[in-house]
C-alpha cells in the first residue's frame, strides 16, 4: 500500500479549512462557497474512512496503513498507524463532523466562514489523535484540539462564554501537561517514543506509577472522571450545538481511546495498581452524577452530566480488563458518540427556535412538532440503554465483563442504569408532554428537511448496531484479544520480577 | 594582515557607522537616505559574516574568537536588527523620532553586541557590553520631549550601570584569582577552591542576568519596556537578548566550565524565579508593551532553564528557544505597531477589542502568535518549550520542569485574555489599515513561520547541532 490513505483523511480537512481561508468576495457568496468547501471536504473524508474500513483487514490485531516519516531526526518520527479500535473512532469522527457542519449551517449566524475553518481544523486535529503512532505526535494533536474548541466555545457561544471557554482551556492544559513530562521522561527511559515499539519494550516497573499518574491527569480531566469533570458542564452549556456535538462525541472520546492505547499497553503493573482507584472514580462518577442530572433545570446540563455517567461505566469497562468489558467500552463510545450528538442537536432544534435551553420553557412539544417528539423519544430511550438500541449493548457488555470482576462495582454501576432511565424520562415526560402554556412556544415550526436528515441517518446508525452490532465487533475483535494477551504477559512478567 | 581579514565584517559596520553619520551631517533631512544605507549594509555585513570559515579561529593573542556558534549570533544579531528597523519605519516617523541618529545607534549598539558575541577575553568582552549599553541608553530615552521616555532612559542607565559595575567587579576579581582575562587560562586556573573567583563568577552572572532581565534583576524591564518608544522596545525585546543569552553560553563553556556545580545553582534559582514572575505578574497588567515585557522575562526563564542543565542537548535547547522566541515576538510587536488611528499609536490592550471583525487577517496572525506564546501545540512555541523539556529532564531535573511546565498554564491564561479581547470582545473603531511595506513583511513572514515550523523541525535542530561544537 503506496498510498498514504492516513495522512490524506488526516490533512483533506485542514486543505479545505485552507481553501475557505482564501475565500474572498461578497459576503453572502462567501459564506455559500464556504459552505460548499465545508460539507466537501467533510463528506470526501468520510467516504474515504468507509474505504479506508472495506480495505481494513480485521483478522490481524498489527497495526496496519502504517506511515513513516523522517520528522525530528533523531529522537521523533511522524508515525501514522491504526488498528481496529482507533478504525471505529476514526469513522466516528468522519461521521460526527459532517453532522456538526449540517447543524451549523442552520445555526451559526455570524462568522460564518471562521465557524467552518474551525470545525475543519478540529477535525484534522482530532483524526490526528486516533492515527498517531508516536507519543509525541499524539500529544501535538490531543493538545492542538484546545485551539480550535477554545474558539469555538468562545466565538459562538452563550452569554457565559469567556468564563466557560478559559475553564475548558485551563483545565485541560493543567492535566495534559504531566503527560508531556511523562512523554519525555519515557523518551530517556527507554530511548523511543514510538507506540510500537514501546508496546514490546517494558517500561520498568518503578517508573510506571508516576508515569501512569501523569498520563491519567491528563485524560481523567479530558473524559472527564469525577472530580475533574467541572469544567464539562459549563463547556457544553456554552457551547454552540456544533462545539457541544464535537465536545460530546469525539472530545471526550481521546480519552478513552488514551486509556486503552497507553495506560493499558505501556503500563500495565500500573493500572493493575490503580484500577481501585479508577473504579472507585468512576462508581461515583456514575451515582453521583446521575444525581446531580436529575437535579438540573437546564437541558443542555443535564446532558453533560449524563455524559459524566456514560464515561465512569467505559472507564469501568477498560479497567475490568475482560473482553466482554473493554468491547463494551469501545462500543459505548461509539453509541455515546452518536446518542449524546443526536441530543445535543435535539436540545439544538429547539433553542434555535425559542432561544432557551431550560427546561420549564417548555411543555407540550408534541402536538406543536409531532416529529420532533418522535426523534427525541428514540434518542432518550437509546440514552437510557433500551434493549435494540447500541447504547444497551455498551452498557450490557460492559456490566457483564466488570461483574466477573468486581460484583459490588457491577451492582453500583447498574443502578446508575436506573438513574439514567429516570433522568431521561423525566426530562422527555417535562419537556414533550404535558400542556403549552407559552404562547410563543405554541408557534414553532416543526423539523426541517436538513435536520430530518441529520437525524434519520444518526437514528439508521443507532438502531442499526443496536440490532446487528456484528461489523463493530469483527473491527475490534482482534485487536481487543492482542491488547489483552499482551497486558497478561506483560503484568505476569512484571509480578514474576517482583517476586523474585 | 591575514587577522584584519577576520574580522571585516566588524570593521565593516564601523566605517559604515562613521560615514554614515558624516553623512547625516552634511546632508539636510537625509534621515531616509540614512536608514536606507543602514538596512543596506546590516545585509551586506551578514552576508559578510556568512562568507567567515566554518572553523574556529582566534586572533589578536586568543582575545578574539570566531567559531560557527558566534557566527551564527551575529547573524541573528543583525538579521533581526534588520527586521526591527524595516517594521518599524511607519512608527518611527509618526512619533517623530526620524532623527539620522536613530539608525546610527542602533547600528552602534549592534556592533558591540557583535563584539560581545566573539570576544574571548574579559576586556573586549566588556568593551563590546558597554558599547551596546551605552547606545541603549540613548535609545531608551529617545522620545527626549516625553516625560515617560526620558525617565525610562533615566531609569535604565542608573540601573544598568549598577550592574555594570557590578559585572566589572566580578571581572576584575576573576582576573585576580586567575592571573589572566584570556577565557582559556582562566578556565585552567579556575578550580573549586578558588573562592575569590567564585565570588567573581556570581558577579558576572548577576551582570549577565541583568541583560537577559532575569528574575531579581529584571525591576526595569517593565518600566522601560513600556516607556521606550515602542520601536525601541521591540529592539530591547529582540536584539540584546541575542547577545546576553550567547556570552552566556561562552562563559559558561569556556571559562567557568569547571565550576559547573557552582553556576547551576544560580542559574536554576533565576530560571525558576524568572518563569514564576513572568507568568504571575503579567496577569494584571492592561498595557500590551508591559505585558510584553513580563512575556519576555518568562521566556527567558525558559532559555535559561536549558542552560542551567550545562548538557550540550541543554545549550542547543536554549538556542533553539531564542531562535523561536525572536520570531514570535518579532510578529507580536508587529501587530503592535498595528495598534494605529490617526497617527496615534494606541498600547492598551483594550484598545484590540472586536480586532477579529474590523482586520480578520492581523487577527488571525496575532492568534497564532499568541498562542505561539503560550507554547500550544502545533505552533513553533511549542516546539522551542518541547526542546528545553527534553534537555531538562534528561538532566533529571524534574523539579525544574515541572515548575516550567506549570508556568506554561499561567500564563497561557494572560495570552488567552488578548485573544479573548481580540475574538470575543464587541468591536470598536477599526485601526488604520495603511501600513508600509516592511511591517507587513515581517507579520506574515513570522506568523506563516510559527504556523508551518512543525512540517519540518528538523531544519533548526540541525543548524543548531552543527554549531556547538565543543
Amino acid at each position: 500500500m503506496n498510498f498514504p490513505i492516513l495522512s490524506s483523511i488526516i490533512f483533506i480537512p485542514l486543505i479545505g479549512a485552507l481553501f475557505i481561508l482564501v475565500i474572498k468576495g461578497e459576503k453572502k457568496i462567501v459564506v455559500k462557497n464556504s459552505q460548499y468547501v465545508a460539507i466537501f471536504s467533510s463528506l470526501a473524508n468520510f467516504f474515504l474512512s468507509i474505504f479506508l474500513w472495506y480495505s481494513f483487514d480485521a483478522t490481524t490485531s498489527e497495526f496496519q496503513f502504517v506511515e513513516e516519516k523522517n520528522w525530528i531526526k533523531g529522537f521523533v518520527n511522524f508515525k501514522l498507524g491504526i488498528d481496529g479500535i482507533s478504525m471505529l473512532f476514526i469513522l466516528l469522527t468522519t461521521f460526527i463532523i459532517p453532522v456538526c457542519i449540517f447543524s451549523g449551517i442552520n445555526s451559526i449566524k455570524f462568522k460564518t466562514k471562521e465557524f467552518f475553518i474551525a470545525i475543519l481544523v478540529i477535525e484534522t486535529l482530532m483524526l490526528g489523535v486516533f492515527c498517531s503512532l508516536d507519543l509525541v505526535v499524539f500529544y501535538l494533536f490531543f493538545e492542538g484540539g484546545l485551539i480550535p474548541m477554545f474558539l469555538i466555545i468562545g466565538i459562538w457561544g452563550g452569554p457565559n462564554r469567556v468564563y466557560s471557554a478559559f475553564k475548558f482551556f485551563l483545565f485541560t492544559l493543567l492535566g495534559s501537561v504531566f503527560m508531556l513530562i511523562a512523554i519525555i521522561s519515557i523518551y530517556w527511559i527507554t530511548g523511543t517514543t514510538d507506540v510500537i515499539k514501546l508496546l514490546d519494550l517494558r517500561i520498568p516497573q518503578e517508573f510506571q506509577y508516576i508515569l501512569w499518574l501523569a498520563f491519567f491527569s491528563s485524560f481523567a480531566v479530558k473524559l472527564p472522571m469525577w472530580p475533574f469533570h467541572t469544567w464539562l458542564p459549563d463547556a457544553h452549556v456554552e457551547a454552540p450545538t456544533a462545539g457541544s456535538v464535537i465536545l460530546a462525541a469525539i472530545l471526550l472520546k481521546m480519552a478513552g481511546y488514551g486509556f486503552m492505547r497507553f495506560s493499558l499497553g505501556l503500563f500495565p503493573i500500573a493500572s493493575d495498581y490503580f484500577t481501585p482507584l479508577v473504579f472507585i472514580l468512576s462508581v461515583i462518577a456514575i451515582i453521583y452524577t446521575s444525581l446531580v442530572a436529575l437535579m438540573q433545570d437546564d437541558m443542555k446540563k443535564l446532558i453533560a452530566y449524563s455524559s459524566v455517567a456514560h464515561m465512569g461505566f467505559v472507564t469501568i469497562g477498560i479497567f475490568s480488563l475482560t473482553k466482554q468489558g473493554l468491547e463494551g467500552s469501545i462500543i459505548q463510545m461509539i453509541s455515546h458518540g452518536l446518542i449524546s450528538a443526536a441530543l445535543f442537536l435535539c436540545v439544538g432544534v429547539v433553542y434555535d427556535r425559542f432561544h432557551s435551553r431550560m427546561i420549564s420553557s417548555y411543555s407540550g412539544l408534541v402536538n406543536i412538532m409531532p416529529k420532533y417528539a418522535f426523534v427525541f423519544m428514540i434518542f432518550t430511550l437509546a440514552a437510557l440503554g433500551l434493549p435494540g438500541t447500541s447504547g444497551f449493548i455498551g452498557e450490557f457488555l460492559i456490566l457483564v465483563g466488570v461483574f466477573k470482576i468486581n460484583i459490588f462495582v457491577a451492582v453500583m454501576s447498574s443502578l446508575g442504569v436506573i438513574l439514567a432511565a429516570a433522568y431521561m424520562l423525566w426530562l422527555y415526560k417535562r419537556v414533550v408532554f404535558g400542556k403549552t402554556s407559552n404562547s410563543e412556544v405554541k408557534e414553532m415550526t416543526d423539523l426541517n428537511k436538513t435536520e430530518l436528515y441529520i437525524f434519520s441517518s444518526l437514528i439508521f446508525l443507532i438502531i442499526f448496531f443496536g440490532i446487528y452490532p456484528e461489523p463493530l465487533f469483527n473491527t475490534i475483535d482482534s485487536s481487543v484479544n492482542n491488547l489483552i494477551n499482551n497486558y497478561q504477559v506483560d503484568l505476569n512478567f512484571h509480578l514474576d520480577q517482583i517476586n523474585n | 594582515m591575514q587577522t584584519l581579514y577576520f574580522i571585516l565584517p566588524e570593521l565593516f559596520l564601523s566605517i559604515t557607522i562613521m560615514s554614515l553619520l558624516l553623512l547625516g551631517v552634511f546632508i539636510k533631512k537625509s534621515f531616509k537616505l540614512i536608514s536606507l544605507l543602514t538596512n543596506l549594509s546590516l545585509i551586506f555585513a551578514i552576508a559578510l559574516t556568512l562568507n567567515q570559515p566554518n572553523e574556529i579561529i582566534k586572533i589578536f593573542n586568543d582575545s578574539y574568537i570566531i567559531d560557527p556558534l558566534s557566527i551564527f549570533m551575529k547573524v541573528l544579531t543583525m538579521l533581526f536588527c534588520f527586521f526591527v528597523l524595516f517594521s518599524s519605519k511607519d512608527y518611527i516617523k509618526s512619533n517623530n523620532i526620524d532623527k539620522i541618529e536613530y539608525p546610527i545607534i542602533i547600528l552602534a549598539s549592534t556592533l558591540g553586541m557583535i563584539l560581545m558575541i566573539s570576544s574571548y577575553d574579559l576586556i573586549i568582552f566588556y568593551l563590546g557590553l558597554e558599547l551596546q549599553s551605552l547606545c541603549l541608553y540613548i535609545l531608551a530615552s529617545f522620545k527626549r520631549n516625553d516625560e515617560r521616555s526620558t525617565e525610562a532612559g533615566l531609569k535604565y542607565f542608573v540601573l544598568s550601570a549598577l550592574s555594570s559595575g557590578l559585572l566589572l567587579y566580578g571581572c576584575s576579581l576573576v582576573y585576580g584569582f586567575t592571573g589572566s582575562t584570556n577565557f582559556e587560562i582562566i578556565s585552567t586556573n579556575l578550580n573549586e577552591s578558588n573562592t575569590g573567583a567564585v565570588f567573581g563568577i556570581v558577579f558576572i552572572i548577576v551582570g549577565l542576568a541583568f541583560k537577559v532581565s532575569a528574575v531579581p534583576f529584571h525591576m526595569w524591564t517593565p518600566d522601560v519596556y513600556e516607556g521606550s518608544p515602542t520601536s525601541v522596545t521591540s529592539f530591547f525585546a529582540l536584539v540584546p537578548k541575542i547577545a546576553a543569552i550567547s556570552v552566556f553560553i561562552r562563559f559558561m563553556y569556556v571559562p567557568f566550565l569547571n565550576m559547573f556545580s557552582q553556576w547551576q545553582t544560580i542559574i536554576v534559582f533565576l530560571s525558576i524565579a524568572s518563569m514564576i514572575l513572568g507568568a504571575v505578574a503579567a496577569i494584571g497588567q492592561t498595557n500590551i508593551k508591559r505585558l510584553m515585557a513580563y512575556s519576555s522575562i518568562g521566556h527567558m526563564g525558559y532559555a535559561l532553564a536549558g542552560l542551567a542543565t550545562g548538557t550540550n542537548l541543554g545549550i542547543q535547547s536554549t538556542i533553539i528557544y531564542l531562535t523561536i522566541y525572536l520570531v514570535m515576538n518579532l510578529g507580536a510587536f508587529g501587530c503592535i505597531f498595528m495598534m494605529k488611528r490617526e497617527n496615534i499609536y494606541y498600547e492598551n490592550i483594550n484598545d484590540l477589542s472586536g480586532l477579529s471583525k474590523n482586520h480578520p487577517m492581523m487577527a488571525l496572525s496575532f492568534l497564532i502568535i499568541l498562542f505561539s506564546l503560550a507554547g500550544i501545540p502545533p505552533l513553533a512555541g511549542f516546539f522551542a518549550k518541547f526542546y528545553v523539556f527534553v534537555s531538562v529532564v534528561e538532566a533529571k531535573m524534574y523539579f525544574l520542569a515541572v515548575i516550567g511546565l506549570v508556568t506554561t498554564v499561567i500564563s497561557a491564561f494572560y495570552y488567552l485574555r488578548i485573544i479573548k479581547i481580540i475574538y470575543f470582545d464587541k468591536p470598536k473603531k477599526p485601526f488604520e489599515t495603511n501600513y508600509d511595506l516592511g511591517l507587513k513583511i515581517s507579520l506574515i513572514m513570522s506568523s506563516i513561520l510559527i504556523l508551518i515550523y512543525f512540517i519540518y523541525p528538523s531544519i533548526l535542530i540541525d543548524t543548531i547541532s552543527s554549531i556547538l561544537i565543543y
